[in-house]
């Protein structure tokens, strides 16, 4: 029988081509997008994903009653957060003037200046909307196979800064240079869409999906 | 630093297949879009677009299924636009896959469409399609695949799609659209500094030396081209090489 996983359905995202993505690669695992709370506290691992604004997330997670599930699981078995499914991890974001997100780690969240230079005399589009390389600061089980500096499909307009540096795990530079992953024991969180990331992508789900932290 | 710029191989779906007109006349069958698609992600493609031209609404659905299909193999982002009237259709698409919508002729006859699709649905996942054609001293915004003008200008019009939560414009030159000439890359340049969102320069490809000059002159975030992908003059892998050659940053 194959490992359960676990794709939090909040109504933020498009929830298809993650579940699609992960079920590429997990073999005979079950794959569900799933706001059941029972469902998700007995699955082996739990994605986190999510799209969309600071304020709208926070209160679908609240409507589909999902926050304790997704704290408990963040805190207990291998959890891979995607690009909201990062943000809402820390403090409180700038976006729609100020939210208080779920604050399990300390941390902000906050947008991307708009007046910085590009490389064609105009200043840098905000959302950063296009692939942007990874580069780890460490190893870690999530970087198998995947060579430092590999592109990755980015659309987003803030990005995290824990207090604690050691949690991040790799950044990016888009006009400065970003944290665009984090890493803690069972947790792992990336700004970026391994789902829509080609090969580097997939493969990066794959170690998910293989990981035993 | 690593700025790629997307190269965004596009195609046009007329009920279920592939198609791709000049000036929107003399359509030329070119290929199941599933199998295209999956080529075109083999070769490296940045995100792909579908256009729906289908003229039946009834005969819609056909484009959805496509999606679903292409979404469950092809693991890169994928953007549908072509008869996106309503958030329902927004909606649909979202779930059949896509990740982006394209909205054209709805934006001008309602563009509160587009900051309810960008509240709903988020900033990143809608794009807005402006088809333009030089009168005069400036560029003019034309509906219906360049049939109908609207005597609104394609750089104020810009702007205010921005404002109303767009994230993204496709910018597409009618007077270079299947002309082969290149990019119209003044009208580029002029949206891409009129607007702080990613543009896509779209009309006009004939080699590659065109893409390059979209990025260069026209300041695109990103390339579209339909025809010299198709009927294989360039692969896409092709392109990107050529790109990166030029000083282009590209993922390869």
């Amino acid at each position: 029988m194959g490992q359960k996983i676990a794709v939090i359905d909040y109504g933020m995202g498009n929830l298809r081509s993650v579940s699609k993505a992960v079920e590429h690669v997990a073999g005979d695992a079950e794959v569900r997008v799933t706001d059941d709370v029972a469902w998700i506290a007995n699955a082996d691992r739990v994605v986190f994903p999510g799209q969309g604004a600071a304020r709208d997330c926070m209160a679908a997670i609240g409507q589909h009653h999902v926050r304790q599930a997704i704290l408990d699981a963040a805190r207990h078995k291998p959890f891979l957060g995607i690009c909201m499914g990062l943000q809402v991890l820390m403090t409180r974001s700038q976006e729609n003037g100020g939210t208080d997100l779920l604050d399990l780690f300390p941390g902000q969240v906050v947008r991307f200046a708009a007046d910085m230079p590009g490389d064609n005399g105009l200043h840098l589009k905000i959302p950063h909307m296009c692939w942007s390389c990874v580069d780890p600061v460490a190893e870690h089980p999530l970087w198998d196979g995947i060579a430092p500096g590999s592109r990755f499909y980015y659309v987003h307009s803030y990005h995290v800064v824990p207090e604690d540096q050691s949690l991040v795990a790799a950044t990016t530079d888009y006009g400065v240079r970003f944290n665009c992953a984090i890493a803690r024991d069972n947790l792992f969180a990336v700004q970026f869409h391994p789902e829509k990331s080609a090969d580097a992508g997939l493969q990066l789900l794959k170690n998910f999906v293989n990981w035993q932290p | 630093m690593g700025l790629a710029k997307r190269i965004i191989p596009c195609l046009d779906v007329d009920n279920g297949r592939v198609v791709k007109g000049v000036k929107f006349v003399e359509i030329r069958d070119a290929g199941d879009p599933v199998e295209v698609a999956r080529r075109y992600n083999e070769e490296g493609a940045d995100e792909i677009t579908f256009l729906d031209i289908t003229a039946s609404s009834d005969d819609r659905e056909t484009i959805v299924h496509v999606v679903e299909q292409v979404a469950s193999e092809v693991f890169i982002p994928l953007t549908v636009g072509g008869g996106i009237h309503k958030v329902e259709d927004v909606r649909h698409m979202l779930l059949a896959g896509a990740d982006k919508v394209a909205i054209n002729t709805a934006a001008v006859f309602n563009p509160e469409f587009v900051k309810e699709a960008a509240d709903r649905f988020g900033s990143q996942c809608i794009v807005v399609a402006i088809d333009a054609k030089r009168v005069d001293h400036h560029w003019e915004i034309f509906t219906h695949g360049g049939r109908k003008p609207t005597g609104i200008d394609a750089i104020e019009w810009a702007r205010k799609m921005a404002d109303y939560g767009a994230g993204e414009i496709l910018l597409t030159s009618m007077d270079r659209d299947g002309t082969k000439v290149g990019f119209d890359n003044e009208l580029t340049r002029a949206v891409a500094e009129a607007v702080p969102i990613p543009v896509i320069a779209s009309g006009g490809v004939g080699n590659l030396q065109h893409l390059v000059d979209g990025v260069q002159q026209g300041g695109a975030d990103a390339v579209l081209a339909a025809s010299i992908f198709h009927f294989a003059e360039y692969s896409v892998g092709e392109a990107k090489r050529f790109m990166a050659n030029q000083g282009v940053e590209v993922r390869l």
